[in-house]
């Protein structure tokens, strides 16, 4: 596959589910603000910019928060920005990818466009969230069931999943290691779990009585929940095998051993020892083992040295 | 006369007309001056059409119209769009496509075929020539001023080995048919010819909606297109090459025809890349791919020659790769069509294709050109300036209908400025006398009416010359236009060679 399409089908996915991530955080922070006093909001607003690597907002002005998540074409994190650079990289890779996973992906994007958020309309920004929920399962099951799973699709999952547990991981920090001047209460973790379309999981799993310890057990290290960290490192490590193994030399060896550590760090981890040690440490080492890992993609498949191709 | 023995009389004037002249869906329709691809002068269907003439009347209005939105859906799902640039963002509009077919007998089709296999091989000869030996020039058949002043023409490829001498492998010669039902040439497409992929996903979208015709009128096959196009680059790969890796090189997803380089580098299964997908490294050229870089062959490019190799041609383009004409120039790697092969379309340089014909095959033209006056004399440059309403007047260099006068349909403003910029350089124009194209019947807002056609099939050339039977015939929608090309309101048809 050429190193271009590959690259493509990655940056498509990964802002894809950026974009859905981000939906996601609008409407938890929005449905926990509306259950508060208005003074805290600010604050809560702050946390969601910093969940998704933003700095925070001037003065925790809701509008401007919502703003900048949803609709600020300058604001590379926003939805509509997502939307707009996945169906970007997905023009560019038409031929690889289905029919269908375009026409789903224009849709949501011209959707989303139209729907033009007013950031004073609550309705409005539910209506975008709203959309992009539905719009991203419908392309979700699409590219599962019309996508070729072959070394595209790698490229595909690779992206999704590496967005996913970077995503996540910040989530978690946002509200564990941060220290906060309001503590969280029951709302406010009902929010975090609804950022990872967790809470029904979670009461599946340790009924509605909600722990921040078992949160973080089902966030963090659950092996079979889509959205936990420790899951989507295994759909990481999956992909890079498969992407990895027709390839030689040092490149291979170094992303083994990126992905081994941190796959090995999330199987081996207990969630009493993380929260009481550095845990913000830990997440972040999740991230930049994340980054590490696709910048040695980066480098082995898609902008390589042509010295280095000719010697291997 | 070669011209009587090589364009057969189109009607056997002792058949009797089988139909009645129809009712319903062919009244209004009125035939001017030029040749009717479908009706006589008298009204009845020519034989290749009927028919296709009497299945025609089986159907109602309604039918006819429920078919053109089956067919306009069938485009719009495969995906066969060109795209408008707008203010904010691009739209993709469906290709205009009519519904009825052009349909060309057996007869005419050999003709078409003999002439163009005549006209690409002592093009090819041509250009060989003025890149090496410069024979012709030489022996006055064609002005060395008007070949060496051609915009396109290449220094860069003096002395340069191309593979079977073939420089032009890929040609879209642009015919129409005029008022005595005799085929010319109109103009040679010999640098991207495009508009194929509009001939075969237009044959497939009338498949599903007219089985029953197709089996009753016997139209041979235009299907075998993308393999024989495959078989014609594996051919020209480099000497000692025999598995070549062959790549369809697009200038990117912007560009207007992206959409026929994606369909045809699907269809012939080969990589489509990007002037940024390739490196050039000691004169070879590769791919980069998730796999490592992987040589590359023969490169079907569309992609015009300036902007190929910023080092070579022009250093603003980034559609290209660095180096690339210098791998071509050692002969690691094929180009198809070769460079520089626009000095062979230019406009003023056809003029003098049917003197190539004989001087190089000693043949007289199977097909013959239309009349051409060159500006670059001075003699006849001075009648064209003071009559310029009887003159369509071209750039030599320009295609897809820029750049041109139609003498007739001009205002006085657009005959000042073509005067003016006549008179400043002659060498870049041509005049023809207006021609009246043939008409086709076609089927616009709800009714049937005539449009001017022309007919443009697809010449291949590897080992050997191949045409698929057929080509894109161009319709010009617009009531009275004369422009046929689809950036100014033209659509196309499906062309029917029958099989006997």
């Amino acid at each position: 596959m050429l190193s271009r399409v590959a690259d493509s089908l990655y940056w498509m996915s990964r802002y894809f589910e950026r974009a859905d991530n981000c939906a996601r955080v609008v409407d938890a922070s929005q449905s926990l603000i509306l259950s508060r006093r208005a003074i805290t909001s600010g604050e809560r607003w702050d946390r969601a910019l910093t969940m998704m690597g933003l700095p925070a907002g001037a003065g925790g002005d809701p509008h401007d928060a919502i703003r900048r998540l949803a609709a600020d074409g300058d604001n590379r994190s926003s939805i509509v920005a997502c939307l707009a650079a996945a169906r970007e990289n997905a023009a560019q890779v038409r031929e690889e990818i289905s029919a269908e996973m375009w026409e789903q992906l224009n849709r949501l994007y011209h959707e989303a466009v139209g729907l033009g958020v007013d950031v004073q309309d609550d309705e409005s920004v539910m209506r975008l969230v709203a959309a992009v929920r539905e719009g991203s399962y419908s392309f979700h099951g699409v590219s599962e069931t019309t996508m070729t799973h072959g070394e595209g699709w790698r490229f595909v999952q690779l992206g999704k999943f590496t967005e996913r547990a970077c995503a996540v991981s910040m989530l978690l920090d946002a509200y564990f290691a941060t220290p906060g001047e309001a503590e969280a209460d029951d709302l406010d973790w009902v929010a975090l779990l609804a950022s990872c379309a967790a809470f029904d999981c979670y009461c599946k799993v340790f009924t509605a009585d909600l722990q921040p310890d078992r949160i973080a057990e089902l966030l963090l290290l659950h092996p079979e929940f889509p959205y936990s960290v420790h899951y989507s490192v295994e759909r990481m490590y999956v992909s890079l095998g498969a992407i990895t193994s027709s390839s030689a030399g040092r490149q291979r060896a170094h992303i083994g051993r990126v992905i081994g550590r941190l796959r090995s760090s999330l199987a081996f981890a207990t969630v009493p020892e993380l929260l009481a040690g550095d845990l913000h440490a830990f997440l972040h080492g999740v991230v930049e083992q994340c980054r590490a890992l696709h910048a040695a993609v980066h480098d082995a498949y898609i902008d390589y040295p042509i010295e280095i191709a000719f010697e291997g | 006369m070669s011209r009587s023995l090589a364009n057969p009389p189109v009607e056997n004037p002792e058949i009797p007309a089988l139909l009645p002249s129809a009712p319903g869906l062919f009244d209004g329709y009125t035939q001017s001056s030029a040749f009717d691809e479908m009706f006589d002068a008298k009204m009845q269907p020519r034989r290749p059409y009927r028919k296709l003439h009497k299945e025609l009347l089986r159907l109602t209005h309604g039918e006819l119209l429920q078919n053109k939105q089956k067919a306009d859906l069938s485009f719009f799902h495969q995906g066969i769009t060109f795209t408008v640039y707008g203010r904010n963002e691009a739209t993709e509009r469906i290709f205009p496509h009519d519904l009825l077919p052009r349909i060309i007998s057996a007869a005419e089709w050999d003709v078409i075929e003999r002439g163009l296999t005549q006209r690409i091989i002592a093009l090819n000869l041509f250009l060989k020539d003025i890149y090496n030996d410069r024979r012709i020039v030489g022996d006055r058949v064609v002005p060395g001023e008007i070949v060496y002043t051609c915009r396109h023409f290449r220094r860069q490829m003096i002395g340069v080995k191309v593979p079977r001498d073939v420089y032009v492998s890929v040609m879209g010669t642009d015919l129409v048919r005029l008022p005595g039902g005799r085929f010319v040439v109109l103009e040679d497409n010999l640098r991207v010819p495009s508009g194929v992929s509009y001939m075969l996903s237009g044959r497939k979208v009338m498949k599903q909606i007219f089985p029953t015709l197709f089996r009753k009128c016997g139209v041979r096959p235009i299907e075998q297109y993308s393999q024989t196009l495959l078989s014609t680059l594996r051919a020209l790969a480099p000497e000692g090459c025999t598995d070549p890796t062959i790549v369809l090189l697009t200038p990117g997803v912007y560009n207007s025809a992206y959409f026929e380089h994606a369909f045809l580098a699907r269809q012939m299964g080969i990589e489509l890349v990007e002037g940024r997908d390739l490196v050039v490294h000691n004169n070879m050229v590769y791919m980069r791919t998730t796999r490592g870089l992987t040589r590359v062959h023969v490169i079907y490019r569309r992609v015009d020659d300036d902007f190929l190799d910023p080092l070579a041609f022009r250093v603003d383009s980034s559609l290209g790769a660095p180096g690339l004409f210098s791998a071509y120039r050692a002969g690691s790697v094929t180009l198809a069509n070769a460079l520089g092969t626009g000095v062979a379309d230019d406009k003023a340089i056809y003029a003098f294709v049917p003197k190539m014909i004989k001087y190089y095959l000693d043949q007289d033209p199977i097909l013959d050109n239309v009349e051409t006056l060159l500006m670059w004399d001075r003699v006849q440059c001075a009648h064209v300036a003071d009559n310029l309403h009887q003159f369509v007047v071209k750039a030599v260099g320009e295609s897809g209908g820029y750049g041109m006068l139609i003498g007739p349909q001009s205002t006085e403003e657009g005959r000042r400025n073509m005067r003016d910029r006549l008179l400043a350089d002659p060498r870049n124009y041509i005049a023809q006398p207006v021609l009246a194209l043939s008409t086709a019947p076609c089927f616009v807002d709800g009714s049937i009416a005539p449009r001017h056609v022309d007919l443009r099939p697809y010449v291949l050339f590897g080992d050997k010359v191949s045409i698929v039977p057929g080509g894109l015939t161009r319709v010009a929608l617009r009531k009275g236009s004369l422009i046929v090309n689809s950036s100014q309101g033209g659509g196309s048809k499906d062309t029917w060679v029958l099989q006997s």
